[in-house]
């Protein structure tokens, strides 16, 4: 397929089926391989989004910086957009993200400002809207709170989940910024209201849940719980335990998060089984697994994977 | 029903430093009541008159409780109960 430049080619992802994890031929499990974006991961969708309605709304023009707070995959995406149009990207990014992230933000050049390990991306969160206050002339997309970024999956994922599998019965994807639930269950809510739509919610380790009190947990401003059927919450052991059998089944080298939601699918698909009822169950591929060799999902036991994960964020 | 629950960091002051609490209960508002008799105080930084706390997530063998039944949630022997803070992702 052709495309006149690289930031024309984001979306179009293909939709394969996964015939020997799927537990039988009326209920089947597809797999929308974000990883075929220009950098690996789904969020090039919000980032190239999110970066387009700045630029008609006048916020930015060439020269301007551009600050956000990520876990590394937003970040990688806005690096590479930006590079391309004229921006610089300062990131604000937990310093218990993988290395590679940090090369990769780097190598598109990005500027990194570590926030503290303890609070995960809440305190990345937090320092990047103290660096917005210090720095008015600076630009924060802020992808928590950024309709852009929901918009993105309701005008594209959504519209090509519908068209390469009209059956579909469940949507299943991973709950961070929220953004790709809430597109594409906005656009399932009226394209096809029957489709049910489930989030995977990474349950990390007890390190970044260290919050000094309840009230500084955090809800991007994007959720709107009444769009979701239900949400799981998936721990490092089965996310890896599926992230590993996805390779050895089926041959797609997937990203922690991935195995994360595959759990959830796989959780929806033997509700269907045990209930009789046919089912198409798309979920997302968020990004492979390269940036993530580091981590230790793919090596040794899983006991040995699940401790290494610890303190991790590792979606 | 004796269930597990897991108590996140920041609320096991109330449990002596416990990961993880049994507690009873046939619903998930029985196993609170049974949380706060038995660790006062941590009742109250669960819920607040509205029901569960904005901050606070529940899940029932790892399903969010807000999609299930919320706090009349039916519980049964051996499910387990997960309390975390809400945090960003992304």
């Amino acid at each position: 397929m052709r495309y006149n430049s690289l930031l024309d080619s984001v979306g179009h992802t293909p939709l394969v089926g996964l015939p020997r994890l799927s537990p039988s031929p009326d209920v089947r499990l597809w797999a929308k391989l974000e990883d075929r974006n220009p950098t690996g991961s789904v969020k090039d969708r919000a980032a190239l989004a999110m970066i387009d309605q700045a630029e008609r709304d006048g916020l930015i023009s060439p020269g301007s910086i551009l600050l956000e707070p990520t876990s590394g995959n937003t970040g990688i995406s806005l690096a590479m957009v930006a590079k391309q149009r004229g921006y610089h990207l300062v990131c604000v990014m937990p310093e218990n993200t993988s290395p590679e992230r940090t090369q990769l933000l780097t190598m598109w050049g990005a500027r990194i400002i570590t926030s503290p390990a303890a609070g995960g991306s809440n305190e990345a969160v937090r320092v990047a809207k103290e660096i917005a206050i210090e720095n008015p002339d600076w630009v924060m997309l802020y992808q928590y709170g950024n309709p852009a970024n929901a918009l993105a999956h309701l005008e594209s994922t959504g519209p090509e989940l519908l068209a390469d599998l009209p059956t579909i019965t469940h949507f299943v994807a991973g709950l961070g910024t929220t953004g790709t639930l809430m597109g594409v269950g906005r656009f399932f809510r009226d394209a096809k209201p029957d489709v049910q739509i489930v989030a995977a919610e990474p349950r990390y380790g007890e390190l970044v849940y260290g919050l000094r009190n309840l009230d500084e947990g955090f809800i991007p401003e994007l959720y709107d719980e009444s769009l979701l059927t239900t949400r799981f919450s998936v721990g490092p052991r089965d996310a890896v335990r599926r992230t590993r059998e996805l390779l050895e089944v089926e041959g797609i080298f997937a990203g922690v998060s991935t195995g994360a939601i595959l759990h959830a699918a796989l959780g929806m698909a033997a509700k269907a089984v045990k209930a009789g009822e046919p089912a198409d169950i798309a979920f997302i591929v968020c990004d492979g697994g390269w940036k993530y060799l580091s981590t230790g999902a793919y090596e040794g036991t899983l006991d040995e994977a699940e401790d290494s994960l610890d303190g991790q964020l590792w979606a | 029903m004796s269930v597990d629950v897991r108590i996140p960091t920041i609320l096991r002051t109330y449990t002596g430093g416990e990961k993880a609490v049994t507690a009873e209960g046939a619903t998930l508002a029985e196993v609170v009541a049974d949380l706060e008799a038995n660790h006062p105080g941590i009742g109250e930084r669960l819920l607040d008159e509205s029901g569960l706390r904005r901050f606070v997530n529940i899940y029932v063998n790892d399903e969010d409780v807000r999609f299930l039944a919320g706090l009349e949630t039916a519980i049964a022997d051996k499910d387990s109960i997960t309390i975390l803070p809400a945090v960003a992702g992304g």
